[in-house]
């Protein structure tokens, strides 16, 4: 990775960077330990450039020049649980809400959480559960990949971590929702996810991110670690106000014969980029990562995946679709690594995508590297344009040129949609997609 | 009169495939027009349906409109409808949210509210035992992995659900074995009726003693070169499309006298 000098005339995430960390009496030692030490790496590494083979189709220089500060807690309006009905949708069971990346205690709901699951803000979990904590966000994932994921760790003030019990199934999704509200200056947040689910444990999470405009960097990281044969459904629900950046990593740690899926839809920003990075480490874990992408207008959404095939007897499945339109620019770029221990590994990868403008871009960068046999493998990517044949069977029986057209994108989009299994979800997402590619009203299609 | 052609010329890439057709047909009327491949039955079907891909010149009036300065959902909303040779695949678009979908735009475009789900089922349903289609391909994708025959019975259950006033079938009866063909053809002939016309292209006369048309016309080179009641195709069953004596018609069928190529 190319290094950007961070100097004294820096700003923005630079600067930030380069701040001594505040002191706060409150924090155990391995806390501020960590933090200093993901300032130290970002110094010493610096932001990614577009020569970097992850990250040349992903420009940040723009990024670097938004004189961005840490969120304040305080919102620049007041927001009730109808508006955060309305802008992630109501899925019926516990709900954290951070603004600006803090915890919204008053907006949150804990109530239908069963025993054997914890879930707990990070301002009490840094003190309270730091065994639990300090392997996974010092020790287990091996370094930083770049610098946003060393500014989280570096900067994170609030997060949630979440832990299931052994043996335990949380029916009802567990819901998180971060409002990012920026005011007249540039604001970025840092929320950190932790989900530890125990052995044979089930649960379904739910992260939605929405914003009301402003200027703003949403910079997550979620980190899952799943014991044998736990059982976790993850959902991302990408919907940042057009003017913001989103950055997000989400790593899996799959324990034994375990499964995990997760359907990231990315729909808003002005810049978004939702890493998967997955580990295959225990033997028999499985997979599932998908993911649907938007962009219109000069919006860009950048996919990338890592998955690791390092045990035996893993399963990875990745579906991607990206569905362009206006100047809108998409990336997916998935890499599969089959190590050598990685006897009867089973990867799979499709991107497929859709350009519904001349103007609209996508680079699709299948990757696969293997180095062992005995293993199935499989990857393809396809971009296309809708079917002409098909826009005119639509309208010669009457369907106007625009909604033919919404109603055969939307079709292309909708296999990725009937993945989501939490029902009150499926019909908000329907409802978002639905809009943003005009294609009439989406009860009528069942 | 319900279609008035007049001196339709269509080329697509620089190809001149119409060249001069005249055509007049009224309410009530089945016109068949019958022609070897290749001599412009299907373009014709195309280019009034309105098919964009043609550079096109001459007269189409439709119930006294301007057909050809219509859109093609202008034309299906005022009461076009094109039964396809190819009716097309659409993965992922249920059939009947499909023809709901242009029931509704049709309604839209004629200031009618939108038909209720329910009623639309039972409308669905009634239709559909018209052409004995199986109640399972409501939920299928538009014509996905469907057989050459579903797919035409499925051609004509839009029809039956549209209810338009200018049907144009094309080549409705290819790959059609001869139980499929008498449904679809018992299907088109319940929807015969005094205010719709219809204009049945085909290759073979075979779909003519199931579609009884009232008039006969033999297309070649890209015109009508011949007309005719129905014992016309009797004799072009006969003796060919070479057979004919093709000179005959061109005066009869008021075609320009034009040198041909």
């Amino acid at each position: 990775m190319s290094v950007t000098a961070i100097t004294s005339k820096a700003r923005g995430l630079e600067e930030l960077a380069g701040r001594e960390p505040v002191s706060d009496g409150d924090q155990p030692a391995w806390v501020a330990g960590m933090r200093r030490a993901a300032l130290e790496w970002v110094a010493d590494h610096g932001f990614p450039t577009l020569k970097d083979e992850d990250w040349k189709y992903t420009p940040v220089k723009t990024l670097l020049e938004v004189p961005f500060e840490l969120a304040s807690t305080s919102a620049g309006r007041v927001l009730s649980s109808a508006m955060i009905d309305e802008l992630a949708g109501d899925l019926g069971g516990t709900r954290l809400v951070f603004v600006n990346g803090h915890l919204a205690a008053h907006l949150s709901s804990l109530t239908e959480l069963l025993d054997g699951a914890r879930v707990t803000s990070f301002a009490s979990a840094f003190l309270d559960d730091a065994l639990l904590l300090e392997p996974v966000l010092a020790g287990t994932w091996p370094g930083y990949r770049h610098a946003f994921t060393a500014l989280n760790a570096a900067l994170a003030e609030d997060g949630v971590l979440i832990q299931i019990q052994p043996d335990t199934t949380v029916s009802a999704p567990i819901q998180l929702v971060f409002v990012s509200d920026a005011g007249a200056t540039p604001v970025m947040s840092c929320p950190l996810v932790v989900v530890l689910a125990g052995a044979r444990s089930r649960a379904t999470i739910v992260e939605t991110h929405v914003g009301f405009g402003g200027v703003y960097l949403t910079n997550a990281v979620t980190e899952i670690v799943l014991g044998d044969g736990a059982q976790i459904e993850h959902y991302k629900i990408q919907d940042e106000a057009e003017t913001a950046f989103h950055f997000a990593a989400l790593h899996v740690l799959p324990g034994r014969d375990s499964s995990f899926s997760t359907n990231g839809l990315a729909l808003g920003a002005a810049i978004a980029r939702h890493e998967v990075w997955v580990r295959l480490e225990a033997e028999g874990a499985e997979v599932s990562l998908n993911g649907l992408y938007l962009p219109t207008g000069k919006q860009h959404h950048d996919n990338p995946t890592f998955v690791e095939h390092i045990a035996p007897h893993c399963t990875s499945r990745q579906l991607y679709k990206g569905v362009l339109s206006g100047h809108g620019r998409g990336v997916f770029n998935g890499q599969i690594v089959v190590g050598h221990e990685a006897f009867d590994a089973d990867a799979h990868q499709v991107n497929k995508n859709l350009l519904l403008s001349d103007t609209a871009e996508v680079d699709t960068r299948p990757r696969l590297e293997i180095f062992t046999d005995d293993v199935k493998c499989t990857h393809g990517a396809a971009v296309g344009q809708l079917d002409e044949d098909a826009v005119f069977y639509l309208r010669s029986r009457g369907v106007p040129h625009q909604e033919a057209r919404g109603v055969l994108t939307y079709a292309f989009a909708q296999e990725m949609l009937e993945l989501i299994k939490v029902e009150p979800l499926r019909s908000h997402v329907e409802s978002k997609v639905t809009s943003r590619l005009g294609a009439g009203n989406a009860e009528a299609r069942r | 009169m319900m279609l008035k052609i007049e001196n339709l010329h269509a080329s697509i890439g620089g190809k001149e495939i119409l060249r001069g057709v005249n055509l007049e047909v009224r309410g009530g009327e089945v016109h068949a027009i019958m022609g070897p491949n290749g001599s412009g039955k299907s373009t014709l079907a195309q280019v009034l349906a309105g098919r964009d891909n043609y550079e096109v010149s001459g007269r189409v009036l439709y119930d006294g409109q301007d057909l050809l300065a219509l859109s093609p959902e202008d034309r299906a909303a005022t009461g076009v409808f094109l039964a396809f040779q190819y009716p097309v695949e659409i993965p992922g678009v249920g059939n009947l949210y499909f023809v709901r979908t242009a029931l509704n735009a049709v309604r839209r475009h004629n200031g009618l509210e939108p038909i209720d789900a329910i009623d639309f089922l039972a409308l669905a349903r009634e239709r559909m035992r018209l052409v004995e289609m199986d109640e399972s391909f409501m939920t299928r994708s538009v014509n996905e992995g469907f057989s050459g025959g579903e797919k035409k019975r499925n051609e004509i259950f839009q029809m039956a659900v549209l209810e338009p006033k200018l049907a144009i079938l094309d080549e409705t009866d290819s790959g059609l074995d001869i139980d499929a063909l008498r449904v679809v053809a018992q299907g088109v002939n319940a929807l015969r009726s005094e205010g719709r016309a219809m204009l049945v292209i085909t290759h073979y006369q075979r779909l003519l003693d199931y579609i009884v048309p009232d008039v006969v016309h033999v297309f070649a080179e890209g015109r009508i070169v011949r007309s005719g009641g129905k014992d016309l195709a009797l004799e072009l069953e006969q003796y060919g499309y070479t057979g004919l004596d093709q000179s005959r018609s061109l005066a009869s069928a008021g075609v320009p006298d034009r040198a041909t190529p």
